[in-house]
């Protein structure tokens, strides 16, 4: 997908753009810019940011920028790889649902409703405690909350899409219907799908965080959630701690919202803006 | 309209019943056997089948499945092991002070919301409006838990203007004003932290959906037969926009539900928040799955109360 015509919309999209690409561009070279190993017992513990520790350090010696540099991968991974699944099964019950009609479409939609009630966040509290916390069942689990947005708008599109002349046409071509799904329909779906994933990337983002600040996140890697939920009890003796986490936390999704405005405007020049769903 | 509460209401128990064997499900997936986790590793399978016998856990899982749903629907959804009492009861005693929180958060943000996205709508593409707008974005993109950190930072730590933690004064403080007086003291920072992201909402809602009733031919015959802006956008515009204001606010429910509960923790506030914690650390199960349960439903409601809402702003809608 070209970026270029989508930053170049504005002011918010180019910011947009430009704090995703610096995410992206840490999460994939963080560990390796970060000055020392985020886990590793570096120094004395609340070190105010200065020379050595331009950000600080936490209660057991650790190096904040490291953590901050290193943090962002789990944020996106989470993010993109929930958006990007979400988006999948989203387009896959709705093009279903939308498209056959019928039993199918009440039995799925009903399904949609019921998964669109369960609190999210409740939910991965009760399976996190449940099972053991992990990125692979969270990311499964927001994938699997996320999708009902998707498949209720890929629905109405289907819907709409089946009784244009093109589909009649190739239905009376002799093609079958699912080739006809999946070669004439689903490609006018692909940008709402795209630009709703894009949407949810920061949702999901926040999340995890929310989930890691409460100690439910995995501890075997450095997220920002998981450093916010170490600060919590020293906030008044190591502000550091909490502030610069979160800014990255902030700035991200920020970032990755601001650049799904700006897709959003892109695909569909007649809405003004969709932050917040 | 009372076709429409009586279908709405009929379509709320299949899923209030969904989630309950969702619910259901997902324990009995759990890996970790219930008798192990009760009667410790220690004892021999003598012991072990009659606990499972003693709490039904050896009869067939559909069997076991309608003994769950029967109960729950009678309000009983289990006794806590840790506490040592009712789950009802033990978030019964943690529903006010989250409701307190809640309600005072979302009346505050939606209200000043309101007013904002009216401002913003009035001085569309001027430097007022841009200002809201990006305070807006930023807004939406901060999570509760860490602006609630920012905020104890700041006016608790530095500032020193606000208490840090709870609800009440540790000292006892003397009923009536003075109460209450205490009671909103201590509600500022955590209301802050929990309107914030509704606050941006509803102003991003309700500037959008202004603008656009201003561009419509209503708006602009009122204005033709005299009407001021100001009155053109109270009388005519803004019922109009309020509309998909209502429906966000309904469907946000469980996210204000989930940030309520983070603020609980930072704030230290008495309600179901910590609770949960608290039965996340201890494993205690019946308590979780109760919470779970109070969650989706409260969440089944906001949507009704909102499509009730809805159908008793709208006429259009109850004739669908």
């Amino acid at each position: 997908m070209p970026v270029a015509p989508v930053v170049w919309r504005g002011p918010f999209a180019l910011v947009g753009g430009g704090l995703t690409f610096v995410a992206i561009g840490l999460a994939i070279a963080g560990g390796v810019l970060a000055p020392h190993d985020p886990f590793a017992v570096s120094t004395l513990p609340f070190q105010p940011p200065g020379a050595a520790h331009w950000l600080g350090t936490d209660d057991l010696g650790r190096d904040t920028l490291s953590g901050v540099l290193t943090g962002a991968r789990v944020s996106l991974l989470v993010g993109f790889v929930t958006a990007a699944t979400a988006a999948l099964l989203g387009a896959t019950v709705g093009g279903i649902a939308g498209f056959y009609g019928g039993l199918v479409d009440d039995a799925l939609m009903r399904l949609t409703e019921l998964v669109q009630v369960a609190p999210r966040f409740f939910l991965a509290v009760l399976v996190a405690a449940l099972f053991g916390p992990s990125i692979v069942l969270l990311t499964i689990l927001l994938a699997v909350t996320f999708w009902p947005l998707t498949a209720r708008l890929v629905r109405s599109r289907v819907l709409s899409l089946r009784q244009r002349e093109y589909v009649i046409a190739a239905r009376a071509v002799g093609l079958t219907e699912s080739r006809i799904l999946l070669r004439h329909v689903l490609p006018n779906v692909v940008g709402i799908v795209v630009v709703t994933a894009a949407l949810q990337v920061g949702s999901a983002i926040i999340v995890e965080a929310s989930l890691s600040f409460l100690g439910l996140g995995d501890r075997s890697v450095i997220s920002w959630g998981y450093m916010l939920n170490d600060a919590q009890p020293f906030l008044r003796v190591a502000w550091w701690m909490s502030v610069f986490p979160g800014i990255a936390l902030v700035l991200t999704v920020l970032g990755v919202n601001l650049f799904a405005d700006a897709l959003y405007a892109h695909w569909d020049p007649g809405r003004r803006s969709a932050i917040g769903e | 309209m009372t076709r429409y509460v009586l279908r709405r209401l009929l379509q709320a128990v299949p899923l209030l019943l969904g989630v309950l064997v969702l619910t259901f499900a997902l324990v009995h997936l759990a890996p970790g056997d219930p008798v192990r986790i009760l009667g410790g590793d220690g004892g021999d399978a003598a012991y072990y089948a009659a606990m499972r016998e003693k709490f039904g856990l050896d009869r067939p899982l559909p069997e076991q499945l309608v003994i769950y749903l029967g109960s729950a629907l009678h309000g009983d959804f289990g006794y806590s092991y840790v506490q040592r009492r009712p789950v009802f009861e033990v978030i019964a005693d943690r529903v006010p002070a989250t409701l307190v929180l809640m309600l005072s958060a979302l009346v505050i943000s939606t209200g000043l919301g309101i007013w904002l996205g009216a401002i913003a709508a009035r001085r569309a593409e001027r430097a007022a409006d841009r200002a809201i707008t990006v305070g807006t974005l930023v807004g939406g993109a901060t999570p509760a838990f860490w602006l609630g950190q920012v905020l104890v930072i700041v006016f608790a730590g530095i500032l020193g203007w606000f208490p840090v933690s709870g609800m009440t004064a540790a000292r006892g403080v003397t009923p009536g004003f003075a109460q209450l007086a205490d009671l909103l003291w201590h509600l500022v920072l955590p209301v802050t932290t929990l309107g914030l992201l509704q606050l941006a909402l509803v102003t991003r809602l309700t500037r959008a959906g202004l603008i656009d009733a201003l561009r419509e031919e209503y708006a602009r015959t009122a204005q033709a037969k005299g009407l001021s802006t100001a009155a053109v956008l109270r009388r005519h515009a803004l019922p109009n926009a309020l509309l998909p204001v209502v429906t966000v606010i309904g469907s946000h429910f469980g996210t204000v539900l989930a940030g309520a509960v983070l603020t609980e923790i930072i704030f230290a506030w008495p309600g179901i928040g910590r609770l949960l914690v608290d039965a996340t650390l201890t494993r205690d199960y019946p308590l979780l799955m109760a919470l779970f349960l109070v969650a989706s439903t409260s969440v089944v409601i906001a949507n009704l109360v909102t499509d009730l809402a809805y159908g008793a702003l709208d006429p259009r809608v109850r004739l669908q």
